[in-house]
């Protein structure tokens, strides 16, 4: 299969801090790729690096149709600004160049009404403002999808959902995602590959194979415990 | 002491249609004490200008477009908050300018002063004015993108480093044009407080600058027909009216 992303001995450091060191991968088009490690292991730096914003050795490279959505961790913007969901997905699309009534299709495809995206962003819920980041990422017809902890501050049942929506927009419109979860159980069900960054060597593999109880506890330095859903879908 | 001058008033509405507009996207990238502090920088170009003896205007507009270039490479080259940045290099420009100005002049390039307007001087200040206008409308879906994160603005395709340089050059051609009505010490007020009064209430970004360029231009009006009817310097008085709507403004709050 075609990649939509490689790496190879990508290293990035902040002055005399190493982040991370000779990191290799690749990410097949369409696939889901995780990401896990424990705080401060440069998984958000991972994908600011990919996006092209922090200087670094080694290389990557997306393929030459890559067109990337991101939901980063944190947001520069005030929640308190009177812009409503409506008007910054529209500036996206402005910016994007995206076809008329786009906007009303990404809005459908994440559950979120008409009512909802006319409201200023301040008053929506904490998974309503999430999933009108998912929503924004999605405008301007991404290919690929960078997700930073996209499920931050919703409540269990919410981030159930969002996960749900996520996973069945990629798989519907065969989107390459790359997900940055704390969710053990999100990453085991959801992804092809899983990326393990922490203080060793970086692992990559399968989540079978990289998620055992002894490989996280050697990741986090502490027992991890999580459960693998019942319900989870077998992967392809 | 002045008249009502019916070219003056002019250029100085469309100096606030200007500043509502820059002013509304300072307030929402919170430059709100940067702006106030950057319109000083204007101050040593003036006292340059003045000693040069050539038109105050064109020093300040120098000395402003100088002095954007040098917090955006700062900006970059440092990783420090504007804040910070504007914060240092502005006070100290203050402190230049008061020694290269003296007197009478400082007081004018302080709060602004009277004075008859050239034709070139009215028609440079629209032309400035109509520029600035048509760069925040078209821009304003790359502002608001960048305004969000600047790294999902970067997946966009934006520029963002050049797009902050053109907002912070547009920023300081607004203050250019009202340094002779409302003097560097006050300019800076014209652009964020009808923009901090729009923020608090309106419901969309359509309406904040809507109401922000409403407000600006109304203060600008009331404050050049006061003047004419108090005999009284204009910048002074369309700050206070810019500050009386904000105050008024407060019991006032959107609920959506």
């Amino acid at each position: 299969m075609e990649n939509a992303l490689e790496v190879e001995g990508l290293t990035v450091r902040f002055g005399e801090t190493e982040v991370f060191r000779d990191l290799s991968f690749h990410v097949a088009k369409g696939s889901s790729f995780g990401i896990i490690g424990p705080n401060g292991a440069g998984k958000t730096v991972l994908f600011k690096t990919l996006l092209g914003a922090l200087p670094h050795t080694g290389s990557f490279r997306w393929a030459k149709d890559s067109r990337l959505g991101y939901v980063p961790q944190k947001l520069d913007i005030e929640r308190d600004l009177p812009i409503t969901g409506r008007e910054l997905l529209a500036a996206k699309g402005g910016v994007s160049r995206a076809a008329r009534g786009e906007v009303e299709r990404v809005l459908g495809s994440v559950g979120l009404g008409a009512e909802v995206a006319g409201r200023t962003i301040g008053s929506l819920s904490g998974g309503q403002f999430q999933r009108l980041l998912v929503a924004f990422a999605l405008v301007g017809k991404p290919n690929v999808l960078l997700f930073d902890e996209p499920t931050a501050g919703v409540d269990e049942p919410g981030q159930e959902g969002l996960h749900d929506t996520i996973q069945k927009i990629q798989a519907e419109q065969q989107l390459t995602l790359l997900l940055i979860s704390h969710d053990i159980s999100v990453i085991y069900r959801s992804v092809q590959q899983v990326l393990c960054l922490g203080r060793h060597r970086p692992v990559v593999g399968p989540p079978e194979e990289c998620l055992t109880p002894q490989a996280l506890a050697e990741l986090y330095g502490a027992p991890v415990r999580f459960h693998v859903h019942d319900h989870a879908e077998p992967r392809p | 002491m002045q008249s009502l001058d019916p070219r003056a008033l002019g250029l100085a509405l469309a100096m606030a249609v200007a500043a509502g507009l820059v002013g509304s996207f300072a307030v929402m990238r919170r430059m709100t004490l940067a702006a106030d502090a950057m319109s000083h920088v204007a101050l040593p170009g003036i006292g340059l200008a003045l000693i040069f003896k050539l038109q105050p205007v064109v020093g300040g507009v120098a000395m402003l477009l100088l002095g954007t270039l040098l917090i955006w490479a700062l900006e970059r080259g440092t990783r420090l908050s504007t804040e910070t940045i504007v914060g240092v290099v502005f006070s100290a420009a203050l402190a230049a300018g008061s020694l290269l100005a003296s007197g009478e002049e400082l007081i004018d390039a302080l709060f602004g002063g009277a004075g008859k307007l050239a034709p070139w001087e009215s028609a440079a200040g629209l032309a400035v004015a109509a520029a600035i206008v048509a760069f925040v409308l078209l821009e304003k879906d790359r502002l608001i993108v960048s305004l969000v994160s600047p790294d999902i603005a970067r997946t966009a395709g934006i520029d963002v480093a050049r797009l902050d340089l053109l907002f912070l050059a547009a920023f300081s051609l607004t203050v250019a044009l009202g340094l002779r009505y409302l003097g560097v010490l006050l300019m800076g007020s014209l652009i964020i407080i009808p923009g901090a009064t729009a923020k608090r209430l309106a419901r969309s970004l359509h309406g904040m600058l809507q109401i922000s360029v409403a407000l600006a231009v109304g203060a600008t009006a009331l404050g050049f027909v006061a003047a004419a009817l108090l005999h009284r310097e204009t910048g002074p008085l369309v700050i206070l009216c810019s500050a009386s709507f904000f105050f008024l403004s407060l019991p006032f709050r959107r609920t959506a």
